[in-house]
This record gives structure tokens, C-alpha cells and sequence, in this order.
């Protein structure tokens, strides 16, 4: 027995000495608020205060805490208090999954330095990683919380910064994945391939289990084995059959009986290792094996866009550049790994996950386990980041095979290093070709190829390949073009969804090629880039002409910045530039989104949103505008959040398409539900005696909007996206020219939004856009048997984003809401050329391959020509 | 079956480690491997484990935390320690992990041990049987390798008083700011009279199986002006003493040119 004083009380357990704290914590105590992102101190999500000192649960010894204070937080003191109040009024807490730390780890920090300075900040957060904020926000709450602040009352008007409206769940330790269980839930893990390619054969289960639980193999499946985001491609099992094609792959599952130690030590299966295909070049050499059998040459998909005559256009030009850019396997890494349950309700299989596709997981789940889609409900629970990779199914098909097949609830919960390996990763990108330009520096054409390394199955590869060859120009007017990009399949992990679909990769390309182009014509790079920007009225690349481009306005609004920065560079030191556009929603497939406000009999609205809020604020921005157009406040709605069976099908939350096309779609239930409700008066008169709808409501309207888009032709020639947002960033940054190294001093962030519904919203993408940038420029790397924890895999932590400064620009779009456009994405994909630009500006290193390691900045270095 | 136990005597706990218990202190290298099993001597409620002493010399406690260190009021050529001591991990790995216990797990990364080779550490190691003082550099055999018996127990860290004079400094070369692996780290210990060299310790981390003394450095900047030291740091002197590897982090090469300069700044610090 195990005494010891929980936020203030006293309580015992009967637990082992050596448990973790956090489980403890957490499966014995049932305080959930403290999170578990790594076990192993890397993330700092599961930090707690012994004895007023900030320690990681999941490194402690429940027997050392024997006596002690332990305070986490679900306490109640002071500082605690006024530290919450104070990350919903900075907008600190996002999806919410390192905010339980961040919060423990300053109350430590406020006891010792009331009004703590910006390096004390640093110090005291630097063990807590955060994936979405940027961390600018959390130092400026912390900072901030030695105030109370009495924050009005706001109507939560379109325009308006309110406090997100989830926000007080974010701040008390929100439930996700992993933090609900039923009662007598069975714990679920899989055994999975230590091999990237292995055929696999099973021993004597029934005597290793000895009755521990039940265990499940591909065989088991009653359905088709086989998902895939884009159904036409549909090829991952849910449980291998006899071949293994990845790292980390699923070959069978355990489903242990409570109270059992889900341990696989032991388990009977022999593996037969295989030749594997870990590059694009063996999967592309002559006579390579298919590791899909249907996909000659290894080749997935290739897109591809065409216009005009490229070669004649780069042969008659006054400059050309040439250059190539390598990109690597970048991990999501969000803190928050891949967790849910499930369970039966009647004959519904009830799932409870972390996800940001609950329609396409509840098609996906019934169409494995040849369920009607109707006996599948998909409840998504607080989501502790996605970032892309929450798209495609992970643990929901295994929890519902398990349920489904033992009529028992079930949880399964990935560990850190389960979640890297099983999970997809940004497409590595080889990326070649050649840019042109008239005397003037207007641009004559682009001629790019691109390979994308799509790994073992399909996942988002189509969408990789299909959006790279439109973007791939960036947001300048080119006449013409010739652009290919073909996802081909290796043995390496499962490329996916990530933040930008491919663009940022290509942004690299080509926004570093601009610099030099702009050099050779003896042009500004600022000034080359305004020269080119689209404008309304042109066309793309792909033949659209473009309306409410604010590109222009962008740059524009960062040239005073620009000015000063070079006004003010010194030696080793330097400045960069680059700009994004990104298409909103699917490439030029339909993509609709539908939401409910209904009329309760006691006059209460409630809107009905199933865009999964993956900590971006889609929860509050659809609100602000579904209240908007009806014309009420933010707070005369009560909300149902994302489930299956409550909420229509809002899409999923991807390609930066929420604010757009849902928000469009709640725009028009709160004009529909105005137009009711003047029509029939309900609003203003007792509605409690009224009949009820088939959702249970005296008035309800339902609307659904779908952006208006046209195929692409076999020449990439159409009109992919119906909006499309506009950024550039510029970075201000020191090298170490003896040590490769780079100092990050400030980054200022121009993005046209069309209409800002919630600045500070905005502002928190812009900043997490740009922390995962930095990432990607200069230390994200994932490398599959090497770098599968976050100690070995580096993500930014709060010491390496640099203030940022955010200009938010408003060139209102015609079939946006209000005039907005979508942003998640299109803050993330300047950020990396940026750096690399600033890095040549600052030393003449031409970087040609990210993440630009110290060891590869120094040996660019070493390239410069002298003289 | 696990047993634990967690002592407040000394000779207790060198009774069960002679059981044949395995140690563990703040857990920070224990636990990322899995939650340990079979019989575990916890260490850190022995009494006279944790905490700093200053007499002849200094004795620091094995159980001492990095924080614990970091606040301590220390000569100047502890300096460097201190440095390192807030480098470790985050705040919350300071406050559990030991500085016996970053010495034990012998990373050829670990932070706290290029500064205490150039403070001349010994270790003071403890069984039934006795007890025995071993340098630090003796101690450390190889990645994850020490001189430990599996009956010993190590009870505290010396540095002589002839190491406590001069100023010393730490740097550490990572691909982010904090909770980074070290690339490469150096400790430099340095007492100077009249503007000249007359004690000089240099240790480089990260850049060999064990960190190393570079004592070839040291003999070329001994009685030379402070002034221009770095310009007399000979590459090949530092080559000549640690053997990089290619890893996730750098390259071999990097990791010798990286070594070369942060031993120049950190003589000239």
C-alpha cells in the first residue's frame, strides 16, 4: 500500500513500488488529466509537481512519491487557476494534449518567479514538447498569469479574438483516446514486423495465450482486408497476410482479459526476412520486385501538368536555373499517440477514437468487417493533434474486430514508438528541374520532376502526386510549364497526409530556385517575387482564372519588414523569403460538407458540427460563423460535437478545408435557420407544446455546401480548387560558419485569410505552422529503425522558434464565408525555403537536401566558392 | 516476482545490493527501457546519498540532482558542472536524474562527465566488502560499461582540492536548443597567474566511446598567454584523442571539426 497526498488529498493504492507514476496516476486513480505521450521523459506531457517540483510521472516510481505532495492537474490552487485563465486568453492551448504539462511545469516556475522573464520561461518549459502551438503563445500566457484579467463578455462575432469555446476543457486535462474505458474493457496490442519486408508464420498461440485472452489474425476478418483513404487505391490490411511490407506493420492482434499484464513476450511467430526495396532507386531499378503486384515499376500514380512548350520557353530565356531538393520521411509527432475503445450498443459497433475522418472511419470499419455502415458509430474524442496522419485508420479496425467478434469492449492504446513506426510520414521527395525567366524577371516556364517515396501502400499518395505538379509553380504567374510527380511504392513506411500534401516539399524546390533566379536577373528577391505574383484575372498553371489572389498584398505588407531586416543584416547573418498558395479541399473531386442547427421545444439552438477539431479551433471558428449569419452570439448555441450518429457528415479535417467549406456550410444553415425562424415566428413565442422533427427538434435546417470545382484533364488543365489562400514569410536568422549551425532571431508571417474569423485563432496556426516548418528545415528526420522515439527524432521545442510576428491579410474570396480561406496548411509551407534562403543569403550555402543538420550546413558551407 | 526496496541506511542498502539487487535512483535512464523488474535497490532515500559537501575537496552525493547541483553555491571551477547540470533534459529530468546515475549509465553523450574529468573526479564506490576510490576516468570503461562490482554501489563523486582552482566552463552542441542529445560537448578547467596558462583540463564528450581528457591540448596550452589560446588548440592534438562515429546526429567528420572548435571557444571563454 502506497500513501501519498493528491492535489491536497489523501489517497492510497495497492499498487506494485515500481509502477509509473503516470499509470498510476491515471488506471488506478482515474486522474486522466495527466497525459502520456512517450514514456520516456521525451515529451514532457505526463509532468506533475512532487513536492512542488515538476518531474515526468512516467519516469517516477509510484514508491517515491510514498508521502509526498503530488499535484497534477486537476488541482485547484492559485496559480494553477490563473495560469488557466491565462492560456485561454493567449490562445496557448490547442488540441490540448501538452497543456496539462506546460500548465504543471509553470506552476513549479510561478512559486519560484512570480513574474518570470522570457529565458526563465525557456528553462522552465523546455521538457514539455508542443506540436501545434509554436510555443509564442504558451511563454506569453505564462508570462501574463501573475495578472487576473476580467475578460468581457463577447458575442463571438465574425472578426472577433474570442477564447476558443472548448477551451476550458483544453485547460483542465481534456479526455482523449486514451482517457475513457469502459468497464471491463479488454487491452488490445498488436504484435507487429520487425522487418521491413518479411514473410511471417505463426507457433502454438492457443498455448502461449493459456487463456489470457483471445488473439486475432488476418484470417479473422470477416470483410475486406484492405483501406486506403482513396478507395480506387484501397490496399493496406488491417492485419497482414503472410507478408509483411513495412517496419512496424500489424500481423496480429492480443486482446488480454482485464487484469491481465498485456505483455507479448514470448509470442509464437517465426519471421522470414525478405530482400527490401528501401529507396527510390532500388524500387525504380530495372527488374526491382513489385511490392504491390498490381503497380508496374513499382509506380503508383504519376501527376502531371502541362501547358504550353516548356523547353522552347527555357531556350529562349535570358536566365535559367537548374537545381535539385531532397526531403526526408518527417513524422507528425504528435503528443497525443494514436488511442481509442470500443464497445456494442445493441448490434452498433460504438468506436471512441482519436481520428479526423469520423465518416470515412465508420466506412472504412464496416467495410473491413462487412458491416452496413449504419451498424457502425464513430465518436471521435478530443483529438491530441493530426496534422494529417489521423486521416487514415489506425486503431480503429482492430478495436472493432475485437469488439465485434468477442461482443466485449475493448482498448487499445499505442506506445510512441508503435505510433512512429505503424503510422504514415510526409512523402520523402527527390525533386529536379528548371526554372526560367525574361530579362525583365518575369517568369518564362517551370519544368519540374518529382519521385515521392509513398512507402508500402497507397494511403495519400494519389493526392501527393496530383497536388504537387499544380502548386508546384507557387503563386506566380507562369506561362508555361511542363510538371510531373510519381508516388512509388518502396518497403518503407506508409507515406500519408501531412500538413500540405507534398506542396511544402515542392515549395522548397522552387522557392530556393527563385532566389537565384532573382540574383541572376539583379532583382530584389522580395520585388522578383511582387514582379511575378499572380493576379486577379491571370490564370494558373492549370488554365483557372484566378479571382482574390493576395499574394501581392502579402509581399506588399512584408516589405517594410524586408527593408529593415536587410538594413539591418551584419556579418553571418541573413534574411529569406518565400511564398505559398494551397489549394482548399480535394483536388478537384467533390468534397462537400453539411450541418444542422436545430430548434430545441425549449427554444434552445443547437448546431450540429462534425468537423473534428484537431486543436485548430474548427470547434469555434464554425460556431462564430454559424452565429453570424444567424445573427446570435457564440454563446446562444449548444453544441454537438462530432459523432456519426448526431452530427451529418461535415467531411474530414484536411487540406485546410474546415473553415472553408464547412464554415460555407454553416453560414448557410444560419441563414436557412434565420430565414425559419422569421418565417415561422418560433423565436419569439412558447415552442415547448410544438411537434418534433425526425431529429427531435420543433425547426431544424440542415445545409450542405460543395465547393465548385472541375476535373483535371490528362494535362493537369482545369479548375482543381475553388479557393485557394496566399502567404509569404520572411526569416531573419545567424550561421555559425564554424559549426553549421543556425540561430532562428525572428520570423514575420504575411497571410491573406480572406476574412480572419477569429484573429487569434489565426494567429495560433500561423505560429504552429511555422514551428513545424523549422522542423522540417532543420531537424526532421525520421529514419525507420533508428529514429522511432523523440529523443532520436527532434522536433522544435520552445528554445527553437524565434518570436514571430504575424500579418494577417484579408482579400475576401467570393465562395469563402464571410470571405474566408483556409490557412492550416498554407502557414507551414514558406517556412522551410525561407530558412534555407536566408541561410545563402547569410553565407552563399546553397542547401539542397533538408533537414539541414549541422553536419550538412558546414559541408555547404565548405562548397561556396571563395572569391 | 519483483521486490523492491528502497532504504534508509546505507548498510542497507549494500546488504540487498550484495543480493544481487539492481540500482536505480531517479529512474530517468531506467525507465525509458521499460518499468524494471526483478529485485531493485532504490537509492534515493538513503541517508548521506544526496547532497553536496565542501571540506577537503567536494563530495557530492550520488543521489544529488542536477537541479540540486545547478543552485548549489560553488567555486567557480565547478562552473562548468553547474552548466551541464541545466543542460541535462528538461527541468523535470533535472529534478529526478543523478549525477550518480549519469555517471553509471556511461553514454558516451552524458553530459556531467567531460566537466567532472577536467575537475579530476573520483568515484567513491561501496559493498560489505569496503570501500574503494576510483578516478572517474578509470571508471568509465566503455558505452554503458563501468568499473561497478555487482555488489558495489556508487555512494558519492570527490573532486580533489588541487581541482577546485581556476573557472571552467561547458558547451555542448546539439540540432536544437534543449532535451538534445549531444552531438559533441566540451569542458575546459583553467587556472591562469600573470595572463598565463598554469593549469589547464580539457574534455571532450560525444566523440568517442568514453569522453576524453585531451591531453596533448592541454600540454601545448600549458604556461602560453591567455590571449590567443585558441589559436594554439592543434587539430590533430584533438584528433589524436577521440575516435567519432557516423551516427543519426552528424557525421564522423563533422563530429572531429565540431570537437576542434568548441575546444578553441571554450578556451577562450
Amino acid at each position: 500500500m502506497i500513501g501519498f497526498r493528491l492535489n491536497g488529498k489523501a489517497v492510497t493504492v495497492q499498487v506494485g513500488p515500481l509502477q509509473r507514476l503516470s499509470e498510476v496516476l491515471r488506471e488506478n486513480l482515474g486522474a486522466r488529466g495527466t497525459k502520456v505521450g512517450c514514456d520516456a521523459g521525451d515529451c514532457g506531457a505526463c509532468t506533475v509537481l512532487v513536492d512542488g517540483r515538476s518531474v515526468c510521472a512516467c519516469l517516477t516510481p509510484v514508491a517515491q512519491v510514498s508521502g509526498c505532495d503530488v499535484d497534477t492537474v486537476e488541482g485547484e490552487g492559485e496559480a494553477l487557476t490563473r495560469l488557466r485563465a491565462a492560456f485561454l486568453r493567449h490562445g496557448a492551448a490547442q488540441c490540448g494534449i501538452c497543456t496539462p504539462g506546460m500548465l504543471m511545469a509553470a506552476v513549479e516556475l510561478l512559486a519560484r518567479a512570480p513574474r518570470p522573464s522570457e529565458p526563465e520561461v525557456e528553462a522552465a518549459l523546455a521538457g514539455v514538447l508542443c506540436r501545434c502551438t509554436g510555443y509564442r503563445k504558451i511563454i506569453a500566457a505564462v508570462r501574463d498569469a501573475w495578472r487576473v484579467v476580467e475578460v468581457p463578455a463577447a458575442s463571438g462575432a465574425v472578426g472577433q479574438a474570442i477564447a476558443r469555446i472548448d477551451g476550458a476543457a483544453k485547460v483542465a486535462g481534456d479526455l482523449f483516446g486514451a482517457d475513457v474505458v469502459p468497464a471491463g474493457a479488454m487491452s488490445v496490442i498488436a504484435v507487429r514486423s520487425p522487418h521491413a519486408h518479411a514473410g511471417f508464420a505463426f507457433g502454438d498461440v492457443a498455448a502461449w495465450l493459456a487463456g489470457r485472452g483471445v488473439v486475432f489474425t488476418a484470417q479473422d476478418i470477416p470483410g475486406r482486408n484492405a483501406f486506403g483513404v482513396i478507395p480506387a487505391f484501397a490496399d493496406q490490411p488491417a492485419i497482414a497476410d503472410g507478408v509483411a511490407k513495412f517496419r512496424g506493420e500489424c500481423v496480429a492482434l492480443v486482446a488480454f482479459e482485464p487484469g491481465v499484464a498485456p505483455d507479448l513476450t514470448g509470442f509464437p511467430v517465426e519471421w522470414m526476412p525478405l530482400p527490401a526495396l528501401a529507396t527510390l532507386d532500388d524500387a525504380e531499378a530495372v527488374g526491382a520486385a513489385l511490392v504491390q503486384p498490381h503497380r508496374p515499376g513499382n509506380r503508383l500514380i504519376e501527376g502531371r501538368v502541362k501547358k504550353g512548350d516548356v523547353r522552347a520557353a527555357l531556350a529562349g530565356s535570358a536566365h535559367v536555373v537548374a537545381g535539385t531538393m531532397t526531403t526526408a520521411f518527417v513524422e507528425h509527432a504528435y503528443i497525443e499517440p494514436e488511442a481509442g475503445v470500443a464497445w456494442m450498443d445493441g448490434d452498433v459497433l460504438c468506436i471512441r477514437a482519436s481520428t479526423q475522418a469520423p465518416v470515412m472511419d465508420r466506412d472504412e470499419v464496416a467495410g473491413i468487417l462487412a458491416l452496413p455502415t449504419g451498424r457502425v458509430r464513430i465518436l471521435p474524442c478530443a483529438v491530441g493533434g493530426g496534422f494529417g496522419s489521423k486521416l487514415d485508420v489506425s486503431v480503429q479496425p482492430l478495436l472493432g474486430l475485437v469488439t465485434l467478434k468477442t461482443g466485449r469492449a475493448c482498448r487499445m492504446v499505442y506506445g510512441r514508438g508503435e505510433s512512429m513506426t505503424s503510422t504514415t510520414k510526409r512523402h520523402p521527395a527527390e525533386m529536379q528541374g528548371r526554372i526560367g525567366c525574361d530579362a525583365n524577371g518575369l517568369i518564362t516556364g517551370v519544368e519540374f520532376a518529382g519521385r515521392f517515396n509513398t512507402g508500402a501502400y497507397s494511403s495519400w499518395g494519389p493526392t501527393v502526386a496530383n497536388r504537387v505538379p499544380v502548386h508546384v509553380t507557387g503563386p506566380y504567374f507562369t506561362p508555361t510549364i511542363s510538371a510531373r510527380a510519381r508516388a512509388v511504392h518502396t518497403h518503407g513506411p506508409v507515406s500519408g497526409a501531412f500538413r500540405g500534401f507534398g506542396v511544402p516539399q515542392a515549395a522548397l524546390w522552387q522557392e530556393t530556385l527563385y532566389d537565384r533566379l532573382a540574383d541572376k536577373v539583379g532583382l530584389d528577391r522580395l520585388e522578383f517575387r511582387l514582379r511575378n505574383a499572380l493576379r486577379d484575372g491571370q490564370v494558373s498553371a492549370t488554365g483557372q482564372v484566378m479571382q482574390s489572389v493576395g499574394i501581392a498584398d502579402c509581399l506588399q505588407a512584408l516589405r517594410p519588414h524586408w527593408l529593415r531586416a536587410l538594413s539591418e543584416v551584419q556579418p553571418g547573418r541573413g534574411v529569406g523569403i518565400a511564398s505559398c498558395w494551397y489549394g482548399c479541399g480535394n483536388t478537384a473531386l467533390p468534397n462537400p460538407s453539411t450541418i444542422r442547427i436545430g430548434l430545441r421545444q425549449d427554444g434552445q439552438l443547437v448546431l450540429h458540427q462534425g468537423a473534428t477539431d484537431i486543436g485548430q479551433g474548427s470547434n469555434t471558428v464554425i460556431a462564430q460563423i454559424a452565429a453570424q449569419a444567424l445573427g446570435v452570439s457564440v454563446a446562444a448555441f449548444e453544441l454537438v460535437g462530432p459523432d456519426t450518429a448526431l452530427t451529418p457528415d461535415a467531411g474530414k479535417t484536411s487540406a485546410s478545408r474546415q473553415t472553408f467549406v464547412s464554415g460555407r456550410a454553416a453560414m448557410a444553415a444560419g441563414l436557412a435557420m434565420k430565414a425559419a425562424l422569421q418565417r415561422t415566428g418560433y423565436g419569439a413565442i412558447d415552442t415547448s407544446a410544438l411537434p418534433l422533427d425526425r431529429f427531435g427538434y420543433v425547426l431544424s435546417v440542415e445545409e450542405t455546401y460543395d465547393p465548385p470545382v472541375q476535373p483535371l484533364d490528362a494535362d493537369g488543365q482545369g479548375s482543381p480548387y475553388a479557393v485557394y489562400g496566399y502567404g509569404a514569410q520572411m526569416v531573419e536568422l545567424a550561421v555559425d560558419r564554424d559549426l553549421g549551425t543556425v540561430r532562428l532571431l525572428k520570423i514575420t508571417a504575411a497571410h491573406d485569410v480572406g476574412r480572419a474569423v477569429n484573429p487569434m485563432l489565426v494567429e495560433g496556426q500561423i505560429e504552429g505552422g511555422v514551428a513545424m516548418g523549422i522542423g522540417m528545415a532543420l531537424m526532421e528526420e525520421y529514419l525507420p529503425g533508428r529514429t522511432e522515439n523523440l529523443h532520436d527524432y527532434l522536433i522544435p521545442t520552445v528554445g527553437d522558434v524565434p518570436p514571430i510576428e504575424s500579418l494577417i491579410i484579408e482579400v475576401p474570396d467570393a465562395d469563402g464565408p464571410f470571405g474566408a480561406k483556409g490557412l492550416g496548411e498554407h502557414v507551414l509551407i514558406p517556412t522551410a525555403p525561407a530558412i534555407l534562403n536566408a541561410i545563402r543569403h547569410a553565407t552563399g550555402a546553397e542547401i539542397d537536401r533538408v533537414p539541414a543538420l549541422p553536419h550538412r550546413v558546414l559541408a555547404a558551407l565548405k562548397a561556396v566558392p571563395h572569391g | 516476482m519483483t521486490a523492491y526496496a528502497r532504504p534508509a541506511l546505507l548498510s542497507d542498502a549494500l546488504a540487498l545490493r550484495a543480493a544481487g539487487a539492481r540500482v536505480l535512483s531517479g529512474g530517468t535512464d531506467v525507465y525509458p527501457l521499460g518499468v524494471p523488474q526483478g529485485n531493485v535497490l532504490d537509492l534515493t532515500a538513503v541517508a548521506g546519498l544526496r547532497g553536496i559537501t565542501v571540506g577537503d575537496g567536494l563530495r557530492i552525493g550520488a543521489a544529488t540532482t542536477w537541479s540540486d547541483l545547478a543552485v548549489a553555491n560553488l567555486p567557480e571551477a565547478v562552473a562548468g558542472l553547474q552548466m551541464a547540470a541545466r543542460m541535462v533534459g528538461g527541468r523535470q529530468v533535472q529534478n529526478a536524474g543523478t549525477i550518480g546515475g549519469n555517471v553509471c549509465n556511461a553514454s558516451p553523450a552524458a553530459d556531467g562527465v567531460p566537466p567532472l574529468l577536467v575537475l579530476e573526479a573520483e568515484v567513491e564506490l561501496a559493498s560489505l566488502r569496503g570501500i574503494r576510490r576510483v578516478a572517474l576516468a578509470a571508471f568509465v570503461l566503455g558505452p554503458r560499461r563501468v568499473d561497478l562490482a555487482a555488489d558495489e554501489v556508487l555512494v558519492a563523486v570527490h573532486i580533489p582540492q588541487r581541482a577546485l582552482a581556476g573557472q571552467s566552463v561547458f558547451l555542448k552542441l546539439g540540432a536544437r536548443a534543449h532535451l538534445v542529445i549531444s552531438i559533441a560537448s566540451v569542458a575546459v578547467r583553467m587556472v591562469s597567474v600573470g595572463g598565463l596558462v598554469t593549469d589547464i583540463a580539457i574534455a571532450v564528450g560525444a566523440c568517442s566511446a568514453v569522453p576524453q581528457r585531451l591531453v596533448a591540448v592541454e600540454q601545448a596550452l600549458l604556461g602560453q598567454p591567455l590571449m590567443g589560446l585558441a589559436g594554439r588548440v592543434q587539430a590533430g592534438d584533438v584528433a589524436g584523442a577521440i575516435a567519432p562515429i557516423d551516427d543519426v546526429r552528424a557525421t564522423a567528420g563533422y563530429r572531429m571539426e565540431a570537437a576542434v572548435e568548441l575546444v578553441k571557444r571554450a578556451v577562450a571563454l
